[in-house]
């Protein structure tokens, strides 16, 4: 292997241990458990994300309506808690059909009327951030509010349903690990492993790489599609209902940045090792790259509105890894 | 003929890394010669023409075009120079969402002294002059998208010559056109030949070659292994430079076959077409040939279930077969290695075992999970079997040379055991000695299946087949057992009725 190729696999690596390094010297507190748990809690939810958006991009797709999914999906939540008086597993179950249900609209647009996947999920996009405020009339949802009827809604998040964002697991030091960490830790895993071991997994790339091959290697490529979309809209409805949970309200003004950071985390993957193709470890790694960088950013106290800049620049470096120097992305 | 060379190469040289492409290649075009330019794949002769045509740079030796020193650093630099190549991607050489007329005018559109507007009566008048001078008949307000990839190639060829090059090159011109439209072609070549433009013409096909050939040079393990200009011309000879060994044509051993496999009644595949109705048997190899789109396709795809037959039955091993999906075809043991392995067959991001496999993923997981020792066992067992040139299973597709790819797309089906087993064209773009290769392992492992060929060249039915059968006009026209094959009825029935020049 020449130095370049040390460079293209082993580059983002060492630029992520460096960024660690470096942080451990310059910002006090940087290494501590406490500031660990934080980087992944801080990632957690745009990690979810970008697991699923992960799935499309295998089979050569593109979902732009994951960040208006989970909006969709914590309002969904707070909507039958609240106005409903529902449980927890009501909400936890609505907001999954709703990703689903989101996920198998946006194939068939793509599949069968042959909408361009940035296009339908755009336009899916719209239509969510449109749909989620009808039923309160643009209003945030928490206890007490008034309906539009003029009654008052009555119902609480129930406190099963704000475990899931407020919990923490003891590991090593009491009261560490958030739930939202370990469900990002075990959907990360099953989708690794998903993508990379199960023949599923296998055919999704093919698709990807060349649908026509694909589909004379018998494979049903619209399902495997398909599916990749009822993939990415549940995670986002996951991603959805761990926001909910740690909000605690269904506030019309939240997730804002998830589609923007979700997809630079994905994007970022591909660089890590040298992958050149969306990979569930890449993303992983693209989400933790932006989430430690972030925490040593904040922690050096650099003001809030340079981050956006470094998280571009830091996406602008990957893709530029990915594209130009592994010469893989030119075919 | 020695000193009015008008493009001269000498010592050229190449490696990539440690591999040495080229070692030290000298050649002479003469105006108004065609030099046929033989060599089987991996011998080096794309890596020749991309020096040459300014895509590569060269490693070493000199190139001098009209004895001024050659060094094109772009290929839009040799291009003004005057040495013109079509390359055998066809779609390299045109733009697909423009039409014809912009595409034949396309390099006018851009360097010193273009006009800065886009003046489309011009384009179509400068156009129609570029496609009059070559005999195109095609419509120029057509896009380039809906052109069949024959007509793409006219198209790329005649933009070549749009450039009025000193010295022409063409990379396997015919590898996809019917023999009406390589006659078309000939001519063009002829009369280039007379206005003294030096050719340097890449093909395998011997009827291109006897048809146009002044000189042949062939080419092996980088460097040129022979030259023949002594007329008339010694083409054994030049096959046996470019292989270094004899190849004769060896009479197969014809099989009959007493167990049918599949039976086909009254398929018809277009509307208006005859039924076709056949036999395919056990341990027997069949080949079908005829002229590009005369249905060898569709009827393929039919077999293997991507189209569905406007009327008529087929039987699979005694039982009804009416597939609704590739997917189902393949579960009944029905396979098919499509034509254009680029297009239909290869997955680019895959590597040769990966490319093996995946058709079979099924038949190699347990509860979904591939069982990866399984796929890399198959994998070097197949590489085994074809003789596929890698340094292992885990090699990506896009180094291997296009005879090798070609290996690995027939091994990816013959992982498994067919009943039927179909190949669309699987000799394109493909050197004699891995042909034969293929063809051999066909033969070798027909027993116990039914193997048939679509094929355009005769000489790949002759070569393969126990019988062949002739296809025209979306239906089967003729049958010949391949011992004493009666070429002239074949030939009239390939050309479907009328008097046809047999290319």
């Amino acid at each position: 292997m020449t130095l370049r190729d040390h460079a293209i696999r082993y580059g983002f690596i060492v630029l992520l241990f460096g960024l660690v390094a470096y942080f451990s010297i310059a910002a006090d507190g940087f290494v501590s458990p406490q500031s660990a748990v934080f980087i992944f809690q801080s990632v957690a939810i745009t990690g979810v994300l970008a697991l699923g958006v992960t799935a499309t991009l295998v089979v050569g797709g593109f979902d732009l309506s994951i960040g208006s999914v989970a909006t969709s999906a914590m309002m969904a939540a707070a909507y039958v808690m609240v106005v409903l008086e529902q449980n927890a597993l009501v909400a936890v179950v609505v907001c999954l059909l709703i990703g689903a249900i989101v996920g198998l609209i946006n194939g068939w647009l793509i599949v069968y009327m042959r909408v361009p996947d940035l296009l339908a999920t755009l336009g899916m996009m719209f239509l969510l951030v449109g749909l989620q405020r009808i039923p309160t009339e643009g209003r945030s949802i928490a206890t007490g509010m008034t309906m539009p009827d003029g009654s008052v809604a009555n119902g609480k998040f129930s406190d099963a349903f704000l475990a899931l964002g407020r919990h923490r697991f003891d590991f090593f030091v009491p009261n560490l690990i958030p739930v939202s960490v370990v469900v990002l830790l075990v959907l990360a895993v099953l989708i690794w492993f998903f993508l990379e071991y199960t023949r599923f997994g296998r055919m999704m790339y093919a698709v990807g790489s060349n649908e026509r091959a694909a589909e004379l290697a018998g494979a049903p490529v619209k399902a495997y599609k398909i599916w990749a979309y009822v993939i990415s809209g549940v995670f986002a409805s996951i991603g959805g209902i761990l926001l909910a949970a740690r909000l605690g309200r269904g506030d019309i003004a939240s997730g804002n940045n998830l589609l923007l950071d979700a997809v630079a985390a994905a994007l970022i993957g591909y660089a890590v090792l040298g992958a050149a193709k969306p990979n569930a470890f890449g993303t992983a790694i693209g989400a933790l790259f932006v989430g430690i960088l972030l925490q040593g950013l904040t922690m050096m106290n650099a003001p809030y509105y340079t981050q956006d800049f470094v998280k571009g620049v830091v996406l602008v470096v990957a893709l530029v890894f990915t594209f130009a120097l592994s010469g893989r992305g030119r075919r | 003929m020695v000193g009015n060379a008008v493009f001269r190469v000498e010592g050229l040289r190449k490696s990539f890394g440690h591999n040495e492409v080229l070692g030290g290649v000298s050649l002479e075009l003469h105006a108004g010669e065609v030099t046929v330019l033989m060599g089987a794949n991996g011998a080096g002769k794309s890596t020749l023409v991309k020096i040459i045509s300014g895509v590569y740079e060269r490693g070493g030796g000199t190139m001098a075009l009209a004895d001024q020193d050659f060094a094109p650093k772009t290929p839009a630099e040799a291009i003004r120079a005057g040495v013109v190549t079509v390359h055998q991607n066809i779609n390299d050489g045109v733009v697909a969402d423009l039409d014809v007329a912009t595409n034949l005018t396309l390099d006018r559109l851009s360097g010193s002294g273009a006009p800065t507007l886009f003046n489309p009566m011009r384009v179509r008048r400068e156009a129609k002059a570029v496609a009059d001078r070559m005999g195109l008949a095609i419509d120029l307000k057509a896009r380039v998208s809906d052109l069949s990839l024959a007509d793409r190639q006219m198209v790329a060829i005649a933009r070549a010559l749009a450039h009025k090059p000193k010295v022409l090159i063409l990379d396997e011109p015919t590898s996809s056109l019917s023999s009406a439209e390589a006659d078309r072609l000939f001519a063009l070549i002829d009369r280039l030949r007379e206005q003294g433009v030096a050719i340097l013409y890449i093909s395998h096909r011997m009827s291109d070659i006897r048809r146009l050939a002044d000189r042949i040079v062939s080419m092996r393990d980088g460097i040129i292994s022979g030259i023949l200009d002594r007329k008339p011309l010694d083409y054994e000879g030049a096959v046996n430079a470019m292989l270094g060994r004899k190849i004769h044509l060896d009479q197969i051993v014809v099989r009959n076959s007493a167990k049918a496999v599949l039976t086909i009644e009254g398929l018809r595949i277009a509307p208006g077409a005859r039924p076709i109705s056949l036999t395919l048997g056990d341990g027997e190899v069949v080949a079908i040939t005829g002229l590009v789109g005369v249905g060898k396709t569709a009827l393929a795809e039919t077999l293997f279930g991507v189209r569905r037959p406007l009327a008529g039955t087929m039987t699979l091993n005694g039982r009804p077969y009416a597939p609704e999906t590739a997917g189902e075809a393949i579960a009944a043991g029905v396979f098919l290695v499509a034509k254009d392995r680029g297009e239909n067959g290869i997955v680019q991001g895959f590597n040769i075992q990966e490319n093996i496999s995946l058709p079979f993923h099924k038949r190699m997981s347990r509860f979904a999970v591939l069982k990866r020792r399984l796929e890399r066992a198959t994998a070097r067992r197949q590489i085994e079997e074809l003789g596929i040139v890698c340094r292992s299973e885990k090699d990506e597709m896009s180094e291997l040379s296009g005879g090798n790819q070609q290996k690995v797309m027939v091994a990816r089906w013959m992982a498994q055991d067919a009943r039927l087993f179909i190949l669309d064209e699987p000799f394109q773009g493909v050197d004699i000695s891995a042909r034969r290769d293929i063809a051999a392992k066909l033969r070798a492992s027909a027993n116990g299946r039914a193997t048939l060929l679509f094929v355009t060249e005769l000489d790949e039915a002759l070569e393969t087949a126990d019988r062949i059968l002739v296809m025209s006009e979306q239906t089967i026209v003729g049958e010949h057992r391949n011992a004493d094959v009666d070429l002239d009825r074949l030939l009239a029935e390939v050309a479907g009725g009328p008097l046809h020049s047999a290319a």
